[in-house]
């Protein structure tokens, strides 16, 4: 159990059900009054932020949220998720996953959270390195203008690679900013 | 701090000092006090002692002083902070409201910005809009600082500076009750762009009523299981022994400067806040 008091930056907490994470607190009170706690909170599963005001001293409970690795396997109507350890399987709708679904490659391993022993969102590893499947042919020699032009890669996520980038390179990508770093030797 | 000595220099005042370490208190529900070593506390506010110059023979007094609450730490709250209380023998709340609006526009002008719009609000008038009650007709504290918290003190942000007044008779702190109304008494607050800047009364000159009110905070304090303080004697001898007709008002200075010079938090106007120690 938490109190008003506890209320940080960061911590998780369950609240009419659902998982929500402190994005802001801070204390407020009138001067002849109780103290309060004026908070943002995301909701962890819709993503949606609201504002709640908590008077000093009110309960709540901890989030029940847990991390586990995963690989994924493959993707048909939804996405397969295996435990490398006890060989379990998950399966995981597109919905849930967002835009990072078209990041996802064979083998990659992924942290998955669950709430309650529900799966309710997935963490890519920071980088990955993919191939290009698709791009207009590369500009030979031009590695310093700094030009780009858009390419899919095999996961299926669009991105701006530069003009020296050809099909079948191999290149490193940031998951967060969805953008190209270098290209790698494969 | 010389624009605010000029101000109360110009209008008769004079500066005195009262002791931060005191051996009692005004008790209030809600604010937890800093002890000291000997039985002393440190003061939440000058209060006491500075009636007690009233009762003495002062008629106008200011001072600048260090007042100090217990576990109040955020954007606008400092566990030690900067008071200004000034008290006037012979006047109402209604001529404070005219005095802390002259020194907060003096304030806004030393420092070369343009001062918001001054207005006044009665809390029945402000919680019925923003509220949807009138905490005079059915007093419910927590509900009174819940809303006043969730709904009414955002609700003034853009409405510059706002004197909300005639609070109502279960807020009344040291405040008069109104003679013509008794559901409200003669105490406002300024708030300037939703942050509460100022807290000014006619004072209560009744000694028993005052001492009432101070075991009545105290009670209220057990009932938290806060503990209770000392109840300064001293005071209640004062009022008992005449206190003349005054009005009283509390600023905080940090926070009308941070606000004048439209800061988000009082630690930004502060050399050493609780963060830096």
């Amino acid at each position: 159990m938490y109190e008003t008091s506890d209320l940080r930056k960061n911590l998780k907490i369950q609240m009419d059900g659902d998982p929500y994470v402190v994005i802001e607190a801070q204390f407020v009170k009138p001067g002849k009054g109780v103290a309060f706690t004026r908070t943002k909170l995301r909701n962890m599963i819709t993503g949606n932020v609201i504002e709640r005001t908590f008077r000093s001293g009110e309960k709540f409970e901890q989030a029940d949220l847990r991390e586990q690795t995963l690989q994924f396997l493959y993707a048909d109507d939804s996405y397969h998720f295996m435990n490398t350890e006890t060989f379990e399987q998950l399966e995981l709708p597109g919905e849930l996953l967002g835009e990072d679904r078209l990041f996802l490659i064979e083998n990659l391993n992924v942290s998955v959270l669950f709430f309650n022993a529900r799966p309710i969102g997935l963490t890519l590893p920071t980088f990955i390195e993919v191939a290009v499947t698709e791009t207009e042919p590369g500009l030979r020699g031009d590695t310093a203008t700094g030009s780009t032009k858009p390419a899919i890669i095999a996961s299926g996520a669009k991105i701006q690679v530069p003009l020296f980038i050809n099909e079948g390179d191999w290149i490193k990508v940031d998951t967060r900013s969805k953008e190209y770093i270098e290209r790698v030797k494969r | 701090m010389q624009t605010i000595r000029s101000f109360f220099d110009e209008s008769g005042y004079v500066e005195i000092e009262t002791p931060c370490l005191v051996p009692a208190t005004v008790p209030e529900a809600h604010v937890d006090l800093v002890g000291a070593d000997g039985g002393l506390l440190l003061q939440a506010s000058p209060e006491p002692q500075m009636k007690r110059l009233l009762a003495d023979g002062w008629n106008r007094i200011y001072q600048i002083t260090r007042a100090f609450r217990a576990g109040e730490h955020g954007p606008w709250h400092n566990p030690e902070f900067t008071l200004l209380e000034w008290y006037r023998t012979g006047a109402v709340y209604d001529d404070l409201m005219g005095e802390a609006e002259g020194l907060v526009r003096r304030l806004y002008a030393a420092v070369g910005r343009e001062p918001p719009p001054f207005a006044r609000l009665a809390v029945d008038e402000a919680f019925s809009r923003w509220a949807g009650w009138k905490p005079s007709r059915t007093w419910d504290e927590e509900r009174f600082f819940g809303d006043l918290v969730r709904a009414v003190e955002p609700a003034m942000i853009p409405l510059g500076a706002v004197f909300l007044h005639d609070y109502p008779a279960g807020a009344s702190s040291l405040a008069r009750i109104r003679p013509d109304d008794p559901s409200v008494c003669e105490r406002f607050e300024l708030y300037v762009q939703g942050i509460e800047i100022a807290n000014g009364f006619t004072e209560l000159t009744d000694a028993a009523e005052q001492r009432s009110r101070l075991e009545e905070a105290n009670a209220e304090r057990a009932r938290r299981g806060r503990p209770a303080y000392p109840i300064d004697e001293k005071f209640l001898l004062a009022l008992e022994a005449g206190l003349p007709p005054c009005a009283g008002i509390a600023l905080g200075v940090d926070r009308v400067v941070a606000v004048i010079l439209g800061f988000d938090s009082i630690a930004d106007v502060m050399s050493f806040p609780r963060s830096r120690l």
